[in-house]
C-alpha cells in the first residue's frame, strides 16, 4: 500500500483571494511580515502499489484533481503506515 | 423544440430553466436526471446553475467528469445548442466545452443581485434577439464568478468574437469583464448571469427572456432551411 500526496495550488499570478484575505487578517495580528499568503489543498490517496503508481496519480490529477488553466500541483509517494 | 434541462444532484436552477421554456415559451421540456437520462432526441441542452455534487473539489469539477457530460461533448460537437448557466457555465469549464476557468470573487463574497450587463455580440445563435451594445439587466448569484483565462485565450476570444456579455460594472474580478463567451462554432453559450431568473416582468426584468426567444428562433430558421 501506498500513500500520495497531491499538494494542489493556484498559480503564481492567478489571484487568491482567500490568500490574500489571510493575508490581511495576519496583518491585523500584527504579523507584518507576512508578504504573501498563498492556499491550496492537499488530497492523500491510499492505493495499491504498481510499477506506475506514479503516471496513474499524474493521470488522475490532470483529468480531475487539479484543473491545469488555474492551479499546479506536486505529489509525494511514500509507504502507507495504514492499518 | 424540445429542450433538455440536465440535473445534477445539487442542480437548484433547474426548475426555472423548466418554467421558462414549458410555462413561459410554450416549448417542450423535460428535466433529464444525470444517470439515466439520453440527450440524443432533444433539440437543445440547458445545464442550469446550483451547486452540483456540492462543489466539491472544485465548482463543476465533479459534474464534468459524469457520463452525462460525455453525452453533452458529443451532442455539442454535432452543432446542438447547449446553453450552462451558472453552475452550468462552471461544468462548460471543467469540461473543456469552453477555454478559461472560474476562481472565486475577487472579494470573496457570495453575490445575489441584478446587474447590467452589454451585449458584445449580437450575431450569435443565442443573441440575435438583442441589439449590438444593448445593456440588459440580469440576476447574479454566484460566489466562483471570476472568470479566468491566460493571454493568449483572452486574445483568441477577442479574434473570434466569442465574448457574448461584459459586466457593466464587473462585479466578480473577471477577466475581460467577461460575464459569457461562446464556444468557437458558436453553438455552447456559458454565462454566470441568469437569464431564465429575468424572464418574466414580476422578477424585476423581462431581459432573458429574448436570450432563449433567439434561441428558439434561430433553430427553427436553420431547421426550416434544413428540411
Amino acid at each position: 500500500m501506498k500513500k500520495v500526496t497531491i499538494h494542489i495550488a493556484l498559480k503564481q499570478g492567478v489571484l487568491d483571494p482567500q490568500g490574500q484575505t489571510i493575508q490581511t487578517s495576519l496583518h491585523s495580528l500584527g504579523f507584518t511580515e507576512v508578504e504573501e499568503v498563498r492556499t491550496g489543498k492537499t488530497v492523500e490517496l491510499f492505493l495499491e502499489d504498481s510499477a506506475d503508481i506514479e503516471a496513474r496519480v499524474h493521470e488522475m490529477c490532470d483529468k480531475l484533481l487539479a484543473n491545469p488553466v488555474i492551479e499546479d500541483y506536486s505529489l509525494e509517494v511514500e509507504e502507507a503506515l495504514r492499518t | 423544440m424540445k429542450f433538455a434541462v440536465v440535473v445534477f444532484p445539487g442542480s437548484n436552477c433547474d426548475r426555472d430553466m423548466y418554467h421558462v421554456v414549458k410555462d413561459v415559451l410554450q416549448e417542450d421540456a423535460a428535466l433529464v436526471w444525470h444517470e439515466t437520462g439520453n440527450l440524443e432526441n432533444y433539440d437543445a441542452i440547458l445545464l442550469p446553475g446550483g451547486f452540483s455534487y456540492g462543489d466539491y473539489l472544485r465548482s463543476g469539477a465533479v459534474a464534468a467528469a459524469s457520463d452525462m457530460m460525455s453525452q453533452v461533448k458529443k451532442q455539442a460537437e454535432q452543432g446542438k445548442p447547449v446553453l450552462g448557466v451558472c453552475n452550468g457555465f462552471q461544468v462548460l469549464l471543467e469540461a473543456g466545452l469552453l477555454p478559461g476557468a472560474m476562481l472565486p470573487n475577487k472579494h470573496l463574497a457570495f453575490m445575489c443581485h441584478q446587474e447590467p450587463l452589454e451585449v458584445t455580440n449580437n450575431q450569435t445563435l443565442f443573441t440575435t434577439g438583442y441589439e449590438q451594445g444593448e445593456v440588459v439587466h440580469f440576476p447574479i448569484a454566484h460566489g466562483e464568478g471570476n472568470y479566468y483565462c491566460d493571454d493568449e485565450t483572452m486574445a483568441a476570444l477577442q479574434a473570434n468574437n466569442q465574448i457574448v456579455f461584459t459586466y457593466k460594472q464587473n462585479p466578480n474580478g473577471s477577466a475581460g469583464d467577461i460575464a459569457g463567451i461562446v464556444n468557437e462554432q458558436g453553438n455552447v453559450l456559458g454565462m454566470m448571469p441568469h437569464p431564465e431568473r429575468a424572464s418574466e416582468a414580476i422578477l424585476g426584468s423581462d431581459d432573458g427572456i429574448r436570450l432563449f426567444q433567439s434561441l428558439i428562433k434561430n433553430w427553427r430558421d436553420a431547421y426550416a432551411i434544413n428540411v
